[in-house]
């Protein structure tokens, strides 16, 4: 695969910059003789036509939501509406310095300030910050805001316990610790639920809260829901919610309706916004009653018609952004809910409901369904026992093949050889379709051909590639000729 | 149904039927009742694409400061995007894909990365560097949790001179960490002056160029400290003409790389640039990309070293750390890729030049001269008797500046702090300068 290192030649440009009107020894001597620097950076040294090539053609290497379906579980890859793009690229938008003062940027603090009134009365609850860059930022600040919460009441060090189911995401233990926390594993019961009886086990005055995902990682609703809330908050602790999970039921129930004190959202997963090849994303946060006095400085406030930043909170946090949080990111989530409306937020979870079911339905048959019940927006297959010698990875990429992105695989943990599947509801039920057909002649192809798995993919960019050798020998960086 | 839902009324049917279940609203039956029942909607119409665009190119026109000249900086700059790096941002293969979990169909992203992480090391002169974190800010955290982690202690030296919005942020990890943050005064050259460094110090934090746009001299630093992290946070540009910290023997090089391809966005997305050593890699946050082969001996690109991440290693992780800044570390790369060694040294002089050419004729007005006396490279703090009505008074030009407020945070009275770009023109220079002389 060569790089951009592997293009051009010493002394090829891709830009024309303004010339210096005097000569550069002049300005350099202004550095310090110590500090300055010696020999430059090896960067490329291209032209621009083969500047463009280079990054189209590796653009042509990749799998987007724009190529083909893309069902990875948990991650929620929907269509990215193209209008929010246009919208992020609005001079209004991306021409805005932070520190400008207020009364400069009333435009921005509108956006800023109307998406929290919307998103605050999606997840049924009073207070939020937009701070967080994703969803693990979220959950980081939120076990922040936990730990203040208890400072402020006199319980640390005492309360040091998070609860976390066992289907939990992996971002959830480690911001826990993270933040000093002790994680307390709670396992889940034959219904792919939380352990009513597991958990009281664990409940006493040592636990700060429980982290939850609503529906959880196996996309089942936990029945139990406000029993479980309820049993946290009668010792004192407090309530986390994942929001990775929220299309599942979007404009039909809220999280502060379930108990919840914390709630994330993920403003890349339910609200459209695009994944960026890993980011960014934005994980807002929003709150119950009892830790507003905590949340992010500064806060957005309206005042008559004028928007104020709002400094002056003792028992806050601090900041955990240095600005506002993922601004672009915003201004695309708050197009993507005033085009849907309530209407069209029942719409997406409806429509991402079903087709999970659908899938699950169709496909149970085939692999085997660990959790064979109602499910939400996902489902979990096991690859286990569908032939001899033939894992999940084998039928992931094999699915390849078949033009298909392969869901999340190995996870959740509870599940052996786990195929996550979330389909959202962007796909038309042609393409649902054929994915099962491909799903089906895979199953098929395991006991006829099972080869053809283990050596997938034969249609990619790439043959299977050695992920051992990467971290045995590694090599993280071009390896430049002496 | 709302445009990005395909399903006709005749799909649901077959679909449901196909389910087994009578109408939609039985998907959801396994929600508690209750919890249905207390559903409230938030009384918002669908509205079509005109009205969606309208509303908010309103929004964005309403706010005044994107037409005054940004002499504003202080951790985020006014350079030259050039159109092709958007360009390359708005192939959809690259910006609608998510984390290359399935390396064979995302070569186009792990290659990049892979080039990033050459092009960090390059500028930071560090052996390793992730693909990306959420922001400066963020990333000096992480950084000071590492070093933590690595050579144990709870103290952790902070200049006076660091930008206070990253400190803040700091500041935050810091409680939550139980570490203690303890000040190093600058001296009147505006650099810092080391002073003490207690016994359970874990690391030391640099910003090359500082808060008030002066160099910092790293040399000797490591030495003083011993084991614990020298963490340089820096200015990607300056480092165009600075001398890498790598050659001072810094542990961890952490920076705001908003600098490099990314416009201002008020405040975000930016990215987090982190970069270290290679006895540190395994303790090191963040996804990395490596250099593999395929089962046919073809060269390809993988996510190396899973095993500090979240997902495999949950509590144990060096970070929490997944959703990235991916896609600004994609404007970086094609960013620096295009300017290549001359140009990133072009725009960091070029900025210098009209730098010191505002800071000559400004300084021989009365009443105005530099807040310190060390060597800067484009930005400066500029000292008077009334920094808020100097502020003001550019402000009736249509010249944005940092406020005073921010060097007041730092310890610094009547003062305001000036960035100069290459963007900036000669009659902007002439029209600050006006705006000042009485």
């Amino acid at each position: 695969m060569p790089t951009i290192y592997d293009r051009g030649q010493r002394g090829r440009k891709a830009l024309a910059l303004p010339e210096l009107s005097q000569p550069e020894e002049e300005l350099l001597r202004k550095i310090p003789e110590g500090m300055r620097r010696k020999a430059p950076p090896l960067l490329p040294e291209v032209s621009q036509p083969e500047l463009i090539r280079h990054y189209t053609h590796l653009s042509r290497l990749n799998y987007g939501v724009d190529t083909g379906f893309y069902p990875l579980g948990s991650c929620t890859m929907k269509y990215n509406p193209k209008l929010h793009e246009e919208l992020a690229r609005l001079p209004g938008c991306t021409g805005l310095h932070p520190l400008l003062p207020e009364e400069e940027v009333q435009g921005a603090l509108a956006v800023l300030w109307e998406l929290s009134q919307y998103l605050k009365e999606i997840a049924g609850m009073p207070g939020i910050t937009l701070q967080p860059a994703a969803g693990a930022h979220g959950e980081l600040t939120g076990m922040f805001l936990i730990k203040r919460y208890f400072e402020d009441r006199g319980e640390i060090p005492r309360r040091q316990k998070i609860l976390l189911p066992d289907s939990a995401h992996g971002t959830n233990p480690a911001s826990a610790a993270m933040a000093g926390f002790q994680v307390v594993s709670i396992p889940s019961d034959k219904r792919g639920m939380v352990d009513l009886e597991a958990l009281k086990r664990n409940l006493d005055e040592g636990v700060a809260g429980i982290m939850l995902t609503v529906p959880n990682t196996l996309g089942i609703f936990e029945e139990d829901i406000l029993e479980i809330t309820d049993l946290v908050h009668r010792v004192g602790g407090l309530c986390y919610f994942d929001g990775a999970n929220l299309n599942a039921f979007l404009g039909r129930a809220r999280p502060g309706d379930m108990g919840a004190d914390i709630f994330h959202f993920n403003l890349h997963k339910t609200f459209s916004t695009p994944h960026g090849g890993g980011g960014p994303g934005a994980g807002p946060l929003a709150v119950s009653e009892p830790l507003i006095p905590y949340l992010p400085v500064p806060e957005i406030v309206k005042e008559g018609e004028k928007f104020r930043l709002h400094f002056d909170k003792p028992k806050s946090i601090g900041r955990v952004h240095p600005y506002f949080g993922n601004f672009l990111v915003m201004v695309r989530a708050l197009a993507y809910i005033l085009t849907l409306g309530d209407e069209g937020m029942r719409e997406v979870s409806a429509c991402a409901v079903l087709a999970a079911n659908y899938l699950r339905v169709k496909l149970k048959g085939t692999y085997k369904l660990p959790y064979d019940r109602l499910c939400k927006h996902e489902f979990v297959l096991s690859g286990e026992g569908l032939a001899e010698g033939i894992r999940t990875l084998d039928i992931a990429k094999r699915l390849i093949d078949y033009g298909f992105h392969p869901p999340t695989i190995y996870f959740p943990l509870i599940v052996k050889e786990a195929l996550m599947i979330e389909p959202t509801e962007t796909e038309p039920k042609e393409v649902l379709d054929a994915f099962c057909e491909a799903m089906l002649r895979i199953a098929e192809e395991a006991r006829t051909n099972p080869q053809l798995l283990k050596e997938a993919p034969h249609r990619a960019p790439v043959r299977r590639l050695d992920e051992a050798r990467a971290v045995r020998e590694p090599v993280l960086r071009y390896p430049f000729l002496a | 149904m709302n445009p990005y839902i395909p399903h006709t009324k005749r799909d649901i049917e077959e679909m449901l039927k196909a389910v087994g279940l009578p109408d939609v609203e039985a998907l959801f039956s396994d929600i508690p009742e209750e919890v249905r029942r207390r559903f409230k909607p938030l009384g918002l119409p669908p509205r079509d694409e005109i009205w969606v665009f309208r509303h908010i190119a309103e929004l964005s026109e309403r706010s005044t400061g994107r037409g005054l000249i940004p002499f504003l900086g202080a951790g985020l700059y006014d350079h030259y995007v050039p159109p092709l790096v958007g360009h390359i941002l708005s192939r959809a293969e690259f910006y609608t894909a998510y984390t290359p979990y399935q390396a064979e169909i995302s070569q186009g992203t792990l290659t990049w990365m892979f080039e990033y992480q050459t092009m960090v090391c390059e500028l930071t002169g560090m052996e390793v560097a992730n693909s990306s974190m959420y922001d400066g800010a963020t990333a000096l955290a992480e950084a000071v949790y590492m070093a933590r982690r690595t050579v144990g202690g709870s103290t952790v030296l902070v200049p006076k001179s660091l930008n206070p919005n990253v400190r803040e942020v700091l500041a935050t990890y810091a409680w939550a960490a139980g570490l203690r943050l303890v000040d190093v005064p600058y001296d009147e050259q505006g650099q810092l002056r080391l002073v003490e460094v207690p016994e359970d110090t874990c690391a030391l934090i640099v910003q090359e160029p500082n808060f008030f746009g002066v160099i910092e001299d790293l040399s000797g630093l490591k030495e003083r400290i011993g084991r614990a992290f020298l963490i340089v946070y820096v200015n990607p540009i300056a480092l165009g003409v600075l001398e890498p910290p790598g050659k001072f023997g810094a542990d961890v090089v952490v920076g705001e790389g908003q600098v490099l391809g990314l416009p201002l966005s008020f405040g975000g997305p930016l990215l987090g640039i982190f970069a270290t050593k290679m006895e540190y890699l395994r303790r090191m946050p963040g996804r990395i990309s490596g250099r593999t082969v395929d089962a046919e001996g073809k060269e390809g690109y993988v996510m190396a070293f899973q095993t500090r991440e979240q997902h495999i290693r949950r509590e144990e992780a060096t970070s929490n750390i997944c959703t990235n800044s991916a896609l600004c570390a994609l404007a970086a790369t094609v960013y620096m890729a295009a300017l290549g060694p001359e140009g990133l040294r072009r725009v960091a002089l070029l900025s210098m030049e009209r730098a010191y050419s505002l800071a000559e004729r400004l300084f021989s007005l009365p009443g105005f001269r530099p807040a310190f006396s060390g060597p800067f490279l484009y930005e400066f703090a500029v000292a008077c008797a009334d920094a808020e009505a100097a502020v003001k008074r550019l402000r009736q030009a249509g010249i944005a500046v940092t406020s005073p407020v921010l060097l007041r945070k730092c310890g610094v009275e009547n003062a305001f702090l000036v960035a100069v770009t290459e963007k900036r023109t000669p009659e902007e220079l002439d029209l600050f300068v006006r705006a000042l002389s009485s």
